[in-house]
């Protein structure tokens, strides 16, 4: 494959207005679940959970797998998968060091189970390598039922517990002080965690998730420490990946995934730009605009 | 005013007989107006073969301010654990507005020894005094009107207006440690746990701060447990010194405890307590006095 082809089969935008119909239910799914990572990744990050993420999406990916082989519904073992992981890392590691380990020794063995259950499937490849690296491509009206009704019954549980929860992942010690139940907080949210990385999975596949659940929302603490903006930079920078993603992908031959990371990437890498020209912004204000002027550059990102 | 399910309102005027006002016979006798909002009785702790301290009977009334005093380890953290229901005694019992302490209560407000935040926690100062506000609430603040102003008024109280939307990860040890007394305060609490609420604040604000707690003391009727190591800051504002030394303990006005005899008897070793200027200065204490660890 030459290059010529090789990009034709990342960027084709022919008979892209016939094409769009189709993915519609694919679009919604993704915006919904985009909106979940975007909420979701803000506490993963507060609690420090970027490592169980990877390690809940390993148990997923082998509770999938399971799935497959045995011909049973793929979303709902991978939704096993990741909730049961995430019950008994929200159940044992309390604390980070603890919790790391766990999943360091975990993860690997989760990841063997699937790749074992994977190869004595015999069925079509592509299954296989969906749940690595994503399949939101046809969505049907009962898929998306599912997918978006799990979203929306964890982004209602996770308002509901929203202000407890703030206050337990930021200070936890404090918090129980107060009487907020931190214990019962932190198994729910892993519960919820697990949901949402089951869903994400479905869009990403599983090595990907932290494209969905970590990079928007690090990306959202790189500009602002105001909790709501936070909210809103996360989700909005979670949905242009996803909806992003899938518009790209929808001519070539290559799976979603690569598009909704490399958006997501590069989101995070704008950010951190901004982040360190605010950083010596005040310090330095005046020679960024001693330099502009001289070099008749203007200061701002071009990205 | 208070928010919290303890009551601390008298519930007779003590004063004026009740005869008058009473229904008949069959009333009970009430009784005492004011109950401790903290009672110890034989509290005792221990971890491994090392006794932090036994028998200890203290009551704290409302609108007590109680300083704790001792050296590194002598257990003042532990003994405020115990309180927040974080540590369970291991002989006697602690009892909070007169009911056996429970896993944190609303009724309580905790300035926990320094620590700092992570760089990246996204919250600004306004939002962390926001925490003690209404923290513990289920669900999202949508009406935001009076909670502005009680954040901007708490903000004000510890002088944290000129930082008050900076992220806390960004703030110095001092500047957080004046947000975690506004975070505290937040809830008028009537029981205030404060484990070296002072530590790392200048002068100006270790007068600020302590100002604050005395208010919500004397003025609020709050009961307050003030650790510290340096009883000088808040010498005018202390109604009795529980002072934690090699696993015993005295408690008493200040002016009782803080001697020669008393602390020398403590240390077991000779103490001086000189005061000059209404500030106390302890000379000669030994070195880790409590520090019995077990060589490994
Ligand atoms: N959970 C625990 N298990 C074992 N030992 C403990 C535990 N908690 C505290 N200790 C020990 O109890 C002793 C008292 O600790 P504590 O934190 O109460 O001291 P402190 O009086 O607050 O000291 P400092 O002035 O340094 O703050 C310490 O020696 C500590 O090592
Ligand atoms: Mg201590």
């Amino acid at each position: 494959m030459d290059f010529q082809e090789a990009l034709a089969a990342v960027f084709t935008f022919d008979n892209y207005a016939e094409l769009l119909p189709l993915v519609r239910n694919s679009l919604l799914a993704g915006a919904v679940l985009g909106l979940l990572g975007g909420l979701i990744g803000v506490f993963v990050m507060m609690r420090d959970l970027a490592f169980a993420v990877h390690g809940i999406a390993e148990l997923s990916f082998a509770g999938a797998a399971f799935a497959l082989l045995v011909g049973a519904n793929v979303v709902a073992g991978s939704l096993v998968g990741s909730v049961l992981a995430a019950l008994v890392l929200g159940l044992m590691g309390i604390r980070a060091r603890d919790r790391n380990s766990i999943i360091g020794v975990v993860m690997p063995f989760g990841l063997g189970l699937g790749i074992l259950f994977l190869s004595l499937y015999e069925g079509r490849a592509a299954n296989k390598f969906g749940l690595l690296t994503g399949q939101i491509v046809s969505v049907d009206d009962v898929q998306l039922g599912l997918l978006v009704g799990s979203a929306v019954v964890v982004i209602v549980v996770l308002a509901a517990i929203w202000r407890p929860l703030t206050f337990a992942s930021a200070d936890a010690d404090l918090a129980e002080a107060r009487g907020v139940p931190v214990r019962g907080l932190s198994i729910l949210f892993m519960v919820l965690l697990g949901v949402a990385v089951a869903l994400s999975i479905q869009v990403v596949g599983a090595l990907l998730v932290l494209s969905l659940l970590i990079t928007p929302a690090a990306a959202a603490l790189k500009l602002t420490a105001a909790p709501g903006r936070v909210v809103v930079l996360s989700v909005a920078f979670a949905c242009v990946s996803v909806v992003g993603g899938i518009l790209l992908a929808l001519g070539g031959r290559v799976p979603i995934s690569p598009y909704v990371t490399t958006i997501s990437f590069a989101i995070y890498l704008a950010c951190r730009l901004i982040a360190s020209r605010r950083v010596t912004g005040t310090a330095g204000r005046r020679t960024v605009s001693a330099s502009a002027r001289g070099s008749g550059v203007s200061p701002t990102p071009s990205t | 005013m208070r928010g919290a399910p303890l009551s601390f309102a008298p519930t007779t005027d003590w004063k004026s007989p009740m005869a008058s006002t009473n229904p008949g016979p069959a009333a009970p006798p009430k009784q005492a107006a004011v109950r401790p909002a903290v009672s110890l009785r034989g509290a005792g702790l221990s971890f491994g073969t090392r006794t932090l301290w036994q028998g200890l009977d203290v009551d704290i009334m409302p609108g007590e301010f109680l300083a704790v005093l001792g050296p590194n380890g002598s257990g003042k953290t532990s003994l405020l654990k115990v309180l927040l229901g974080l540590q369970a005694l291991d002989e006697g019992t602690a009892l909070l507005d007169g009911r056996p302490v429970a896993r944190g209560s609303r009724a309580l407000g905790y300035i926990p020894q320094q620590k700092s935040f992570p760089p990246e926690t996204p919250l600004r100062a306004r939002d962390l005094v926001g925490l003690g506000v209404d923290g513990h609430r289920w669900g999202v603040r949508w009406r935001t009107q009076g909670y502005t102003e009680r954040v901007d008024a708490l903000l004000e109280d510890v002088g944290a207006r000129s930082y008050a939307d900076t992220p806390v990860g960004l703030l110095s040890g001092g500047e957080q440690q004046r947000l975690r007394a506004a975070q505290a305060l937040a809830a008028d609490p009537a029981v205030l746990l404060c484990d070296e609420p002072l530590l790392s604040l200048d002068l100006h604000h270790q007068q600020a701060v302590s100002a604050l707690i005395n208010r919500q003391s004397h003025e609020r009727n709050s009961a307050v447990v003030f650790v510290t190591h340096e009883i000088n800051p808040v010498i005018d504002y202390v109604d009795r010194v529980l002072y934690l030394a090699d696993g015993r303990f005295r408690v008493g006005a200040p002016s009782e405890v803080m001697t020669s005899e008393v602390l020398s008897d403590l240390y077991r070793s000779p103490v001086e307590v000189l005061e000059s200027n209404g500030r106390i200065v302890v000379v000669g204490l030994p070195d880790a006095t409590t520090h019995h660890h077990e060589v490994v």
